[in-house]
């Protein structure tokens, strides 16, 4: 991709107002988790600092330590703020790295099917084709009670659950850009498979594939937040989003309603603006609107 | 037709093949059963005997033959929790998780269908953007989220409707008898069918839209048809099929995601039961779950594709 056509996709990019806005999101959202460390007030993590004194404080309280709880706290005495800042680094973290995977994985089998074809193709892509008929959730839950609990095995059960998306999508593009000239110009030339795959083919599959990584990764997103929603996901010391969710419930009937709400809008933001900025990306790179 | 159906019910049976060996792989093999059978303070005879009784000192595919032999004979083994058959467990749930899936899918077809037309209908039109942007949210808020919220709301704000559990059960296992069942059932329901709601949306309005730019579409207001008839007729025909495959597909996915909404609300289904297998270990639950989860998979989209043979002749051709 060149600087000129980066410069015509953010053209057709900026014509969304609400996609800009979603994109500015995203990425406060990133730096936000970025900078958790050093812009929360506590560390949720340490054990050691938690006072239970301050449980369950309602939002703009002062606890122990002496500053204002501007979220509230949760029924460990954690500084909800702190928490979910923290929650948001791991939810992130989790899921960007098991999209990345996923899409190197699913890119280089969907790839390889496309160009080598025959038996190992039709074989891949039959097995990505069940698995896509089945549901995430599913995979991902069945893998999590198979492996344990755990950041690895999440990451792993996500990846497994997700791979076989860029696989399609991959294998779609480059069935199509197999057959054009250019492909079959550098195969005519002494240039080896491997080199033909990655300079040619890659690159022009990859427009479609960024649209799936943006929006796997909303998914990975809400997919962790449901495992450890479930009690099978991230370990109780570590709460992503999800567990900080799911240890509100029980306080929600009783009217402490912020332990859960304020996670789960933090959570519901982020998938959003992510997906908005996925379904932009999908309208600029769809050759059908291309002029 | 004949060799279509036998080729697709042939390929169907090839899938539920390998599908039981990567559950029993997955489930049996990684792992060891027996630690959670066997007390831990049992003697070496008693153990070396538990092991003969399960089959577990035989190699792997011997022991893979068995249990295909018992699944095929519909024996799934007893629970380790419950120490009872498996099978009449897990169907002893059906009828909750079946209700709660049919009426959500309603629900979403209900008002997926007509706002999706009228947005792929008037695509520029401000209520279309309105409601497209509702399909977003609606795809894009995790399940389980959105159920916490409806809680909040109609629970603990309005007092309307009761968080959780299930009404009296009457006929077939079903709580739709009463009036009571329904106040238990239309939150989970309206959860579960959110999700759902978001996506056909896109898919109808996706569709309307291609239609309405057709040929035949034009053809049909050339005649003079009045527009209610050409939006009823010529679009929803050439949409129905598509919206048939998503719905048949859905029914499968829905049923699985339902593992969220029945934990979320307590309803006691299926996906509860399962939730509950993998926190306790459960081995014979989970396996039998996701071994008739997948045949349900298999069937479902083996029906589909032979009601895309009669509704579409050039389907069956290929």
């Amino acid at each position: 991709m060149n600087r000129e056509a980066l410069v015509e996709g953010w053209q057709e990019y900026r014509r969304s107002p609400v996609a800009v806005a979603a994109l500015a999101l995203v990425v406060a959202i990133a730096l936000l988790a970025l900078l958790a460390p050093w812009i929360a007030p506590q560390d949720p993590y340490d054990q050691s600092a938690l006072d239970l004194m301050d449980a369950r404080l309602e939002p703009g309280s002062i606890g122990s330590g002496e500053y204002v709880h501007w979220l509230g706290t949760d029924n460990a005495g954690r500084d909800l703020l702190s928490a979910i800042l923290y929650g948001l680094r791991l939810s992130l973290a989790i899921a960007v790295t098991a999209g990345i995977v996923a899409l190197t994985v699913g890119t280089a089998i969907g790839l390889s099917a496309a160009y080598y074809g025959g038996w190992f193709g039709a074989v891949a892509m039959r097995v990505v084709d069940l698995q896509l008929s089945l549901p995430a959730i599913l995979l991902a839950l069945v893998l999590v009670a198979v492996l344990g609990q755990g950041v690895p095995q999440l990451m792993a059960a996500l990846v497994a659950a997700q791979y076989a998306y860029f696989a399609r999508t991959a294998f779609g593009a480059a069935s199509a850009e197999r057959r054009k000239d250019y492909v079959e110009a550098a195969l005519s030339t002494p240039l080896s498979g491997a080199r033909v795959l990655w300079r040619h083919l890659l690159p022009n599959t990859l427009p479609p594939l960024i649209v799936v990584v943006t929006v796997q990764i909303a998914t990975a997103i809400s997919l962790e937040a449901t495992l450890s929603f479930l009690g099978l996901g991230l370990p109780v010391t570590r709460p992503s989003l999800g567990l900080l969710i799911a240890n509100g419930f029980q306080f929600m009937l009783s009217g402490r309603y912020w332990i859960s709400v304020y996670p789960g809008i933090a959570l519901m933001v982020t998938v959003l603006a992510i997906n908005l900025v996925g379904d932009q990306l999908r309208q600029v790179i769809n050759p059908r609107r291309r002029r | 037709m004949t060799a279509f159906l036998l080729g697709r019910l042939a390929q169907a049976a090839l899938v539920m093949l390998v599908m039981s060996v990567l559950v029993f792989l997955g489930v049996y093999a990684i792992g060891n059963p027996i630690d959670v059978l066997i007390d831990p303070a049992a003697t070496q005879a008693m153990r070396a005997a538990i092991i003969r009784q399960y089959g577990l000192d035989l190699p792997l595919w011997q022991q893979y033959g068995h249990f295909l032999g018992n699944v095929l004979r519909g024996d799934f083994g007893n629970s380790f929790v419950f120490r009872i058959p498996v099978l009449p467990l897990i169907l002893s749930r059906l009828p909750a998780t079946l209700e709660l899936t049919v009426l959500a899918l309603l629900i979403a077809a209900a008002f997926g269908i007509p706002l999706g037309i009228w947005a792929g209908y008037r695509p520029e039109a401000r209520s279309s953007r309105a409601i497209m942007a509702l399909s977003t949210l609606g795809f894009s808020v995790p399940t389980f989220w959105i159920g916490l919220l409806l809680i909040l709301f109609f629970t603990v704000e309005l007092r309307w409707l009761p968080s959780g559990g299930r009404g009296p059960v009457g006929w077939l296992g079903l709580s739709i008898w009463t009036r009571e069942g329904w106040t238990h059932l239309l939150l989970p329901a309206l959860n579960l069918s959110l999700f759902k709601l978001g996506l056909l949306i896109r898919l109808v309005r996706a569709g309307t839209e291609e239609v309405m730019g057709s040929e035949h579409v034009r053809f049909a207001r050339a005649q003079g048809l009045p527009e209610r008839q050409v939006v009823g007729l010529h679009v929803l025909k050439n949409i129905g099929i598509p919206i048939v495959t998503i719905f048949g597909l859905e029914f499968g996915s829905t049923l699985a995601f339902a593992v969220v909404t029945e934990t979320v609300f307590n309803w006691p289904g299926m996906g509860k039961l399962v939730i509950e297998s993998i926190t306790s270990l459960d081995r014979p639950v989970m396996v039998a779950y996701l071994i008739l989860v997948v045949l349900l998979f298999v069937a479902i989209n083996l029906f589909v594709e032979l009601t895309y043979g009669l509704l579409d002749p050039r389907v069956r051709a290929r």
